[in-house]
């Protein structure tokens, strides 16, 4: 096979109907996954999952045939909670087979509970602990510049995951290193484990933090598949400082009883599986 | 005596080894003109990375770098690249096997001065209780040398443990000792006195002590030998079993907190599978003051009388 490399194809309807498809598929696995575990987090997959189909099924330049190639684009899920989603797009986009799935945080399994870059084809960084991913990905960014290399790295943060001061401490060198092949994505569902963002503790004006950091913002729907996609292409032009999306999502987006759960403070949905009915239903819910 | 700092010793080895391997990078945390990798700055400014002081962000940094075939000197004070990075070290570093060398100076209590807050009397524990990581703490200027290009040579994450002050010597210039030249293996320990009474086992700048305790021994007619563990993980395993069939009695010391570093790492050892007496020289589990070094080292019990003293304790223990 050859690598992934289909950035410069339009963000035509084509193209977002087949992505639609793909973060469908990433939703349903991790729902299916997380509910055999009996355990993992639901609501931080699902929110993440359109972002993660059109990373992996068009943006990024990847050989799932050969997971170390040198000059491939690196993706670092620092919200590493979100694995399943990960998981899910790894298996569809080649870098396993589908059944590993569904032995997801099972003992002898290459899928851990968290992301295990030794255990998993494909996972660029060990992450679960919060906070660490932005600077795993500065440092892969500056070797990407003594290398003299073309390759891109992408960082999804949670909004949660925010609170942790390294990530202000890498948002700061990566600006100090005028570090331009970096994007850092965030996540932003408005809830973390506790409660509300904004309850637990406040982000905003989130854009103006980052910018206050010397990064060039785009904020976007994180559901919608060419805002996602066109904001990808947008920060690649940017020269001379890192760059962020805050992609605005839904936690638990795609099953209106988990969404709704999130959106009335519910914090149940984050880490806590579902029961075999519960994951009947979400199926027979789910939408595109 | 020849007196030296081993951080000076650590930049030259730095400088050579960035002259021949253009895959050594080098991270600092705002600490450059003390950790001495403002040697390798000057010389390879496109390879060096000063992160400010954000020790959490240098760790996780130098991982990313290495996950991209790079091999990540880190430095900073003990204190801080122990306590500050721990779990950033720990994930994004030693849980992948990644060549991260975080090599830290002003380990235990010899920065004096600066007080407890500067100093790291537990970061030998910390660490040697982390799996695949390797624990080097050399006993001078000279062996830092030698052990900043083994551990830039061993494959995976390695902490190694320098101390502020200048001190002595033990090894001749090439590594040699009486006359003999060593070669510096990660995991090997270095025996340099035979003597059949009592082993003493030591590391870091307490070897010298160690020496000097062994010389005052034999004075009295008592033979000790001397062994220098500069790994302490991998132990060496099999010196100090042969230390302690020999002897039957063993004393180790370090620049430590008694609890979790050599005392401990060598007690294991021989309690599964050879016990003998053993008495630990080290801090006794305080958090000391600031001070001069070596009145501290008087205070707390880490010179060579506190040595002759409990080699002569674990001697009448054997009977």
């Amino acid at each position: 096979m050859a690598p992934f490399d289909e950035k410069s194809a339009p963000h035509d309807e084509e193209l977002i109907k087949r992505l639609k498809k793909i973060a469908l598929y990433i939703r349903k696995c991790s729902l299916i996954m997380i509910t055999k575990a009996q355990s993992g987090h639901i609501g931080g997959s699902l929110s993440a999952a359109d972002i993660l189909a059109c990373l992996y099924f068009h943006h990024l330049r990847h050989d799932p045939e050969n997971p170390r190639w040198e000059d491939r684009d690196r993706f670092i899920l620092s919200k590493g909670h979100a694995c399943p989603a990960l998981y899910a797009a790894l298996a569809k986009a080649g870098y396993f087979e589908e059944d590993e799935l569904w032995k997801l945080r099972q003992v002898g399994s290459i899928l851990q509970g968290h992301p295990d870059m030794r255990r998993t084809p494909g996972v660029e960084a060990s992450t679960g602990t919060l906070g660490q991913g932005l600077s795993v990905g500065v440092g892969m960014a500056l070797a990407a510049r003594l290398d003299g290399k073309k390759y891109r790295v992408f960082v999804l943060l949670g909004d949660g995951e925010l609170d942790e001061g390294q990530v202000w401490e890498a948002a700061m060198s990566a600006a100090h290193y005028k570090i331009d092949n970096l994007t850092a994505i965030v996540d932003f569902n408005s809830f973390q484990l506790s409660g509300f963002i904004e309850k637990v503790m406040s982000l905003n004006p989130l854009s103006d933090k980052w910018r206050a950091f010397g990064w060039h913002v785009v904020e976007i729907d994180g559901h919608d598949m060419k805002q996602i996609l066109d904001s990808l292409d947008e920060v690649e032009k940017v020269r001379g400082k890192p760059s962020v999306i805050i992609a605005h999502t839904q936690k638990g987006k795609g099953v209106p009883f988990i969404e709704k759960a999130f959106n009335e403070g519910i914090s149940k949905y984050h880490g806590i599986p579902l029961t075999e009915a519960e994951l009947k239903r979400a199926l027979e819910e789910l939408y595109e | 005596m020849n007196e030296r700092h081993m951080r000076e010793a650590y930049g030259e080895a730095l400088v050579e080894l960035g002259e021949t391997n253009p895959d050594i990078v080098v991270l600092d945390a705002d600490l450059s003109p003390s950790t001495k990798t403002c040697m390798f700055a000057e010389k390879f400014p496109d390879r060096f990375f000063d992160v400010g002081v954000a020790e959490a962000n240098l760790i996780s940094v130098a991982a990313g770098l290495a996950s991209s075939g790079k091999i990540a000197f880190a430095s900073t004070f003990s204190v801080f690249g122990t306590e500050k990075g721990l779990n950033q070290f720990k994930q994004s570093a030693v849980y992948p096997r990644l060549n991260v060398k975080l090599v830290v100076s002003h380990g235990g209590i010899s920065l004096g001065q600066d007080g407890v807050s500067h100093f790291c009397v537990e970061d030998i524990a910390i660490m040697r209780a982390m799996p695949n990581l390797a624990v080097v703490v050399p006993a001078d200027a000279i062996e830092t040398k030698v052990a900043t290009k083994a551990i830039a040579e061993y494959e995976g994450p390695v902490f190694m443990r320098l101390v502020r002050p200048k001190t002595v010597c033990i090894y001749e210039e090439g590594y040699k000792y009486a006359g003999e030249e060593l070669t510096f293996k990660v995991g090997k320990s270095v025996t340099l006195r035979e003597g059949s009474d009592v082993a003493i086992i030591a590391t870091g700048l307490m070897v010298a002590e160690a020496l000097a305790a062994a010389s005052d021994l034999e004075k009295e007619g008592i033979n000790a030998s001397v062994i220098n563990v500069h790994t302490i993980k991998p132990l060496d395993r099999d010196a100090i079993l042969k230390a302690a069939r020999e002897s039957g009695a063993v004393v180790t010391a370090e620049e430590h907190n008694v609890y979790g570093g050599l005392g401990g790492a060598v007690a294991e050892v021989l309690v599964e599978n050879y016990p003998v007496p053993v008495g630990m020289v080290g801090i006794r589990d305080t958090f000391c003051e600031s001070g001069p070094w070596k009145e501290l080292f008087r205070k707390y019990g880490l010179t060579s009388a506190d040595i002759v003293r409990k080699a002569k304790e674990v001697i009448e223990r054997r009977g």
